[in-house]
């Protein structure tokens, strides 16, 4: 296939779905099929990405059917942005999940679960990382609907393939939201079906008016979105989901999947319904990622186990996200939706990077009680020095990705005079330094009076040095910054220029 | 005026009212699928309603192929589902979904 | 657990029920009115799908926007199916058997004679859906039923079948799917656009897998898990999956 056909659109949806297929059937090569998915997933996002620089964005219409009558695919800056972020973690995550289990395997606590797990894992994780390119690239609202399902059957599978209880239950709870969720949205677009008569977004876009159809559908699909976005107040579910899944897991889930309700959120608010959109609902959410940021980091300052405290973090994070919509309003131009992609991008790399270290120290020591694990650098260097990275990231410090999303945002909340939300995007950030300072000052002391008990010595690289690179990718992700702008200025041509100017 | 397809569109929305009802009130683990499912009958049967278009006379099929897609989902959903709530009774030996049960123990265990 | 009386008493005295339901009677009544006022003489795409029925390859609309205009919707709903039941097997390991010894032999020699004629059923299901209602989910559907019959009797051959067998069935259908929509691109399509000519074919090759793969996933989820010899030999007695604090 030539570097330039259309065609390698559907080669991110194509490639982990075989392997996922591949994966169940053939089990005995299931992590060299994976990890062969997930390079080749980086590739044709490479060429998508080469593609998109030559030619701007692409569409691309399934079965050769037109837009009303068939679905279509696209590509564009967000679309390409979120498909490098599932390829950039996907490729971490794989090779931290082989050292991972197959730590766990060398040192059977139970014998045959840890192969149980395994088996399962990839064809689940392949499958999910299929779905997430599919919906990232999906242009038509009913089949994001399909997309969301599939997210939403393999994210809870793997939330409960530890076995257990814990769990088991917060898995459960999972799925209830996440039908909610799906059913709500599916209601919205029956909604919006049935007020314009069309499901592709292109056309929906050029048809929205204000009227009560078009606010029932937006209503309902927020809410449904909301709910998988785990947005403060509706993010009860998340922590216990994220914290008690397998290290794996839990990067998967908090890097990646939240992120895909909340780029359809961006889709529909800053696209679909752009032109139409009061004030008001922008004001909400902004008030509800205020309320996500500072209630997350106070329950993260609480808690004791360390997988917790980085699952109310993500929550915390999330709300970064829609402190943007507001922002992107007042101001009255794009600079605030830029960023906003820029921040879920290096929080998947920077979060990812957490949870796995998190669970290397688990796999080590083996539990997460953060007040025990004073000095464990002296056991696991790179670990530590990973989550430590990924820390300067969250709390936004330079040259981390955080850092540049978090000042555009707060330059652009400055600017357009909204001093409110600039104040809650500066106490979150405290507040994430006190988080992280809590743990980074543990894992790096070197306590005098007693010696911390390591289960096992020896070492894996796969289990640390993904975790590293993820690490290092959000910090250095804030030099990249420009060539990204440009990326996203490319892409939905809603924003022709944030470029240097903008940048510190 | 009430016609049958805005008749279907009402008791759908019903459905989904009562469904959503019973999911937020109810705690039994299979009561909150059987509500989730009727939610999802309720947005089908909307759904379905749509198909008929007073403005041509005649019926749109991707409604349908939709409501086919739906159910299909929702038989793998519900499936799942339900698996899931048996591992929890098995593990946990709870019945109950409420705000307290984490699966947790209280303590850790010494080791 | 039964509610205790203190239970009880709380529930009685507790508003939250209440609360609740004043909330969604307001949304619902919202949303009605919201339906009741919305245009009633728009138009949906019947006009579209019917311009381009002949091109598809059936004649019945349903199955054209299925498997042909919104082809890429069924892919991934197979898929769905697909992810469900990985996602069960994952979970848990198949109820034992009882292989109670009282199995009535009426019931077995009924379920003798129905479940060869529900195939048949199944696959007359899938051959008419080209042009009446009817298709892959349908025949899918009716095959599992002959399956769920089967296993509820006990039939020696069902409850036998090699796990990597039950796994290549489940496969056959979004494979044959999947490797239809990517020759249909290497012959120099689009994902998914059948040649004109060959779309009835195509689309009764795929029908037939699909139902077939249908069927099993979902007689397979009726068994709620993965088989007893799913996972390979270990060298020691695998705990039970219970407890355990690992992360």
């Amino acid at each position: 296939m030539p570097f330039d056909a259309p065609d390698w659109i559907v080669a991110p949806i194509i490639l982990p779905l075989v392997a996922g297929l591949s994966c169940f059937l053939f089990r005995r090569h299931a992590f060299a099929t994976a990890l062969a998915a997930s390079l080749g997933n980086g590739g044709a996002m490479a060429v998508l990405v080469r593609q998109f620089l030559n030619s701007g964005p692409a569409r691309y219409s399934v079965g050769d059917w037109p837009a009303p009558l068939g679905i279509t695919l696209r590509t564009d800056g967000p679309a390409i942005i979120m498909l490098a972020m599932t390829a950039v973690t996907g490729i971490g995550i794989t090779l931290y999940a082989r050292g991972y289990f197959s730590f766990r395997i060398s040192t059977p606590l139970k014998t045959g679960r840890h192969q149980r797990q395994e088996q399962y894992f990839w064809p689940l994780w392949m499958m999910l990382m299929a779905a997430m390119n599919a919906l990232f690239l999906s242009a038509d609202i009913f089949n994001l609907y399909v997309t969301l399902e599939l997210i939403s059957i393999s994210a809870v599978s793997l939330a409960a393939l530890s076995g257990k209880p814990a769990s088991q239950i917060a898995a459960f709870r999972y799925l209830l939201v996440s039908l909610l969720g799906s059913l709500s949205y599916l209601l919205g677009v029956v909604f919006l079906y049935r007020t314009y008569g069309v499901l592709d977004l292109f056309m929906l876009e050029g048809m929205v008016s204000p009227g009560p159809g078009a606010w029932a559908g937006l209503a309902l699909i927020s809410v449904g979105l909301l709910l998988k976005t785990a947005l403060f107040p509706m993010h009860f579910w998340l922590p216990p989901a994220h914290a008690n899944a397998l290290a794996p897991v839990s990067a998967i889930l908090s890097s990646l999947v939240v992120k895909g309700s909340f780029y359809l959120m961006f889709r529909f608010y800053f696209e679909v319904f752009a032109a139409i959109i009061p004030a008001p609902p922008l004001n909400l959410l902004g008030i509800l990622g205020s309320g996500a940021i500072l209630w997350g980091g106070f329950q993260a300052m609480r808690q004791q186990r360390l997988k917790l405290l980085i699952a109310y973090s993500t929550v915390s994070q999330l709300g970064y996200l829609f402190i943007a919509f507001p922002l992107a309003r007042l101001s009255n131009d794009s600079h605030a939706w830029g960023p906003v992609l820029f921040l879920a991008l290096s929080h998947a790399c920077a979060k990812g990077a957490m949870f796995m270290a998190a669970g290397s120290i688990f796999l080590h020591v083996g539990h997460d009680r953060i007040k025990d694990l004073a000095g464990i650098r002296t056991y696991l260097p790179v670990t530590s020095f990973a989550y430590a990275i990924a820390g300067v990231n969250l709390m936004g410090l330079p040259p981390s990705g955080g850092f540049i999303a978090k000042w555009l945002l707060l330059t652009s909340s400055f600017i357009s005079g909204q001093w409110l939300w600039g104040l809650i995007i500066i106490a979150g950030s405290l507040l994430a330094s006190a988080y992280i300072f809590r743990v980074v000052s543990q894992l790096f002391v070197t306590p005098t009076d007693h010696q911390i008990r390591v289960r096992h010595h020896h070492h894996s690289p796969l289990l640390e040095w993904p975790a590293l690179a993820l690490a290092m990718i959000s910090l250095l992700l804030g030099l990249l910054a420009p060539h990204l702008f440009n990326i996203l200025s490319v892409g939905a041509g809603v924003a022709p220029g944030i470029t240097g100017g903008w940048l510190p | 005026m009430l016609n049958p397809t805005l008749l279907y569109s009402l008791v759908g929305l019903a459905l989904f009212g009562r469904g959503l009802f019973a999911l937020i009130t109810s705690s039994h683990l299979l009561r909150k699928i059987l509500a989730v499912n009727i939610m999802a009958t309720g947005v089908f049967l909307v759904l379905v309603a749509t198909a008929y278009r007073a403005g041509s006379g005649e019926i749109d099929p991707v409604p349908h192929a939709m409501v086919l897609t739906g159910i299909v989902v929702a038989v793998s959903t519900t499936a799942l589902a339900l698996i899931l709530a048996c591992r929890v009774q098995e593990t946990s030996n709870i019945s109950l979904l409420r705000a307290g049960n984490t699966g947790n123990r209280p303590k850790e265990p010494a080791r | 657990m039964t509610p205790t009386r203190n239970d009880l008493k709380q529930k009685r005295s507790d508003p939250f029920p209440l609360l609740v339901s004043i909330c969604i009677i307001g949304m619902t009544a919202l949303l009605g009115k919201i339906i009741w006022s919305l245009p009633t003489d728009t138009h949906g795409l019947e006009d579209q799908v019917a311009r381009h029925l002949d091109q598809s390859g059936a004649t019945s609309p349903v199955t054209a926007v299925l498997l042909n205009f919104r082809g890429y919707d069924t892919l991934l709903e197979v898929m769905v199916l697909f992810l469900a039941i990985v996602g069960v097997w994952s979970l848990t390991e198949a109820p034992a058997q009882g292989r109670a010894p009282d199995t009535s032999p009426v019931q077995t020699s009924v379920v003798r004679i129905l479940a060869p004629l529900m195939c048949l059923v199944g696959a007359y299901l899938v051959w008419q859906g080209s042009h009446l209602a009817g298709g892959a989910f349908q025949g899918g559907a009716v095959l599992a039923g002959a399956g769920v019959l089967m296993v509820v009797a006990e039939m020696p051959l069902i409850m036998d079948v090699p796990a990597r067998i039950l796994r290549l069935g489940l496969v056959l259908g979004p494979a044959v799917f999947w490797a239809v929509a990517v020759w249909c691109m290497i012959k120099g399509g689009a994902l998914l656009s059948y040649p004109e000519q060959m779309a009835d074919s195509l689309l009764l090759l795929i029908e037939t897998g699909c139902a077939l793969s249908i069927g099993l996933t979902l007689a397979a989820l009726f068994v709620g898990g993965r088989p007893k010899h799913d996972l390979p030999a270990l060298t020691k007695t695998p705990a039970p999956d219970n407890g355990g604090t690992e992360c």
